[in-house]
């Protein structure tokens, strides 16, 4: 993957990542509820899509020609709280409401937020309503592109691979799907729940373009983006693989965080890595 | 004997009102689950190939691609069999299209127990209770062919999820040609001071028929056609239930959770006690039969419903009815007095 690009790009994005963390763990322990691995192994993913590839615009969230993404892993909606309110499309100080009696920051997406296009968290729903989008786009002669992220956990749900039937069906290269690929679900790795692997293929034969990225490496994404769509006629499938937990140690690749709320201690101690990521991240910058 | 004329199946009035309506707006979408052809549109597949979108057999994502093409704008019509659709899809149409409010018209055909002996798969007796139960969808079961178009009219400028429910079979007319249908407001077809039938969907029928049969005997029968069962018009079913000694709710569906179920909740809560029978589909197996035989079974014909109406008002000794038999002989004031 080239790495040539907006150096200075790459490295806002990999401090905002770092800040994002930060914010999302502060929100959690803050409403002391939360999906906190799946929050941080996809942050990367929307950092990238938000500040780098969607045209979406907060003083105009309806334009009709925006492109559309829907977070069809519906859980950690932490993250896209967070990556929202940093883009303008609610204030800041919002996200402190999260969860808390009468806020419209339910523990799902939902429309009531600006910006964000579907209502989520029952899985296996996106994907049906993005191909629904994406075939609106091609009947209106619109440019606007359509993206959707799935946890991996939710690939099990069969109504998933209807979706991908109709997208490769209607040529939908205006549908970017990524696939959250943290590898863990609630129970545990999801090779030993269901068995998802040869992943890869299995797209491939349901007429995806494929790529596979560091789901957590800023360049990486932005170079897989950059390239979409893949095949002209095909739509594109974003590999993302990725760390549940990322960038917090004892969080890192263990499922017991998937919905759980850190301790006083453990937020003190995942704060301070974070903290030190981030100072390190500014001081390489400054160089 | 007084009868009703004979019209076409509301499924054929549909598909030619979409059809003329698409012809001039290119906004209007039909979704098909490889169902174009019990739903009677394979003539707008073939003129409007573009205004078709066919998902295959795949209920939930022929509900989830709905609601994305909505979102977008477009006027989205989705068509599958009411039993499918509102079962196997019911968790799309309530998260990605009421809970998301987009404003999906989704069409259940071939409904209720149109499918006949296909068996209880193909039996939708659950859609209007599953769907009363979810925020946001409003719910409309026309009766005739005046209310299938007029609800499909009305429906392409609708701006809310919108659930409509239609059978297979052919209907009589139950309205003049002139009647003004909005959905929401139901459509009084006859007045009784005795009982009165509120009825939806193809039951309205029976109900009319029995009313004539009723009417003969000496009894004042009333029926009013609720179509829409959301919003549930309360006003028009107070004022018929104030007027009438009896009510007996009829359809095509569960008794439980259904139009009869609503009625009797309203009543209730409006302090309005009348002797009160629901018909409907009982909580057991649908016997095997066509779609008559099956009516027959369960009382829901013409005269199944003069039985049910005068054993009704027979067997209600402390009603408003049973009291109006001694309204005739003059009152004894003092025994009044006393």
């Amino acid at each position: 993957m080239s790495r040539t690009y907006l150096p200075s790009l790459v490295h806002e994005l990999e401090i905002k990542s770092v800040r994002y963390r930060k914010t999302i763990l502060s929100m959690i322990k803050h409403a002391n509820s939360g999906h906190t691995g799946g929050s941080l192994s996809c942050i990367d993913i929307l950092n990238v899509l938000y500040n780098y590839v969607l045209n979406v615009d907060p003083q105009n969230p309806g334009d009709p020609k925006r492109d559309r993404y829907i977070h069809s892993k519906g859980h950690s909606v932490e993250a896209l709280y967070v990556v929202l309110a940093d883009r303008g499309f609610l204030p800041y100080d919002e996200l402190y409401t999260f969860e808390r009696y009468k806020s419209r920051l339910i523990g799902h997406p939902t429309r009531k937020v600006p910006g964000i296009e579907q209502n989520t968290g029952a899985l296996g729903h996106g994907l049906s309503v993005a191909v629904g989008m994406a075939l609106a786009a091609k009947k209106s002669s619109h440019q606007y592109r359509v993206f959707t992220l799935l946890g991996d956990g939710e690939l099990t749900e069969g109504s998933v691979w209807e979706a991908c039937m109709s997208a490769a069906h209607y040529q939908l290269d205006n549908l970017v799907v990524i696939v959250d690929r943290n590898g863990l679900q609630i129970t545990g790795p999801t090779e030993e729940v269901m068995r998802l692997e040869p992943l890869e293929e299995k797209f491939k034969a349901f007429g995806f373009a494929v790529r596979s990225v560091d789901g957590n490496s800023i360049p990486d994404l932005i170079g897989v983006f950059d390239q979409v769509p893949f095949e002209m006629g095909k739509p594109s499938l974003i590999l993302a693989n990725t760390v549940k937990g990322k960038g917090v140690s004892f969080m890192e690749n263990n499922a017991s965080w998937h919905h759980r709320v850190p301790d006083d201690q453990e937020f003190l101690q995942a704060m301070q890595e974070l903290d030190w990521l981030e100072n390190q991240l500014v001081e390489n910058g400054t160089k | 004997m007084k009868t009703l004329e004979m019209g076409r199946p509301n499924q054929d009035v549909v598909a030619e009102t979409l059809l003329s309506l698409a012809r001039r707006d290119p906004e209007i979408l039909v979704v098909t689950g490889d169902s174009r052809g019990s739903a009677k549109m394979t003539n707008f597949g073939r003129e409007l190939p573009a205004q078709l979108v066919e998902v295959g057999i795949a209920e939930q994502n022929l509900v989830g691609i709905a609601a994305g093409l909505a979102s977008t704008g477009k006027k989205v019509f989705a068509f599958s069999p009411a039993c499918f659709l509102t079962a196997r899809a019911l968790e799309q149409i309530k998260n990605d299209v009421a809970y998301s409010d987009h404003p999906v018209r989704l069409i259940g055909i071939s409904a209720g127990v149109s499918y006949g002996a296909l068996g209880s798969t193909h039996h939708s007796l659950h859609d209007l209770a599953a769907l009363q139960a979810i925020h946001n969808i409003d719910i409309v079961v026309p009766a005739d062919n005046l209310e299938a178009e007029q609800a499909i009219l009305a429906a392409a400028d609708y701006n809310r999820p919108l659930y409509l429910r239609f059978g297979k079979r052919p209907v009589y007319h139950l309205h003049h040609p002139k009647t003004a249908f909005e959905i929401g407001k139901a459509l009084p077809i006859r007045e009784g001071s005795d009982v009165t039938f509120i009825a939806i969907g193809e039951a309205v029928a029976p109900a009319v028929l029995a009313s004539f049969l009723l009417e003969e005997r000496g009894i004042s029968c009333g029926v009013v056609s609720f179509h829409t069962l959301r919003p549930f018009d309360v006003q028009t079913l107070l004022e018929f239930a104030l007027s009438s000694r009896a009510i007996i709710s009829v359809e095509e569906h569960s008794i439980y959770g259904g139009l009869g179920s609503t009625v009797a909740s309203v009543l209730m809560e409006a302090g309005i006690f009348r002797p009160f029978k629901r018909v409907g589909f009982p909580d057991d197996y649908t016997v095997t039969g066509n779609q008559a035989e099956i009516f027959n079974h369960y009382g829901i014909t013409p005269e199944g419903l003069v039985k049910t109406a005068v054993d009704l008002l027979e067997s209600s000794p402390h009603s408003m009815y049973s009291i109006s038999k001694r309204v005739g002989k003059p009152l004894d004031s003092e025994s009044l007095a006393n």
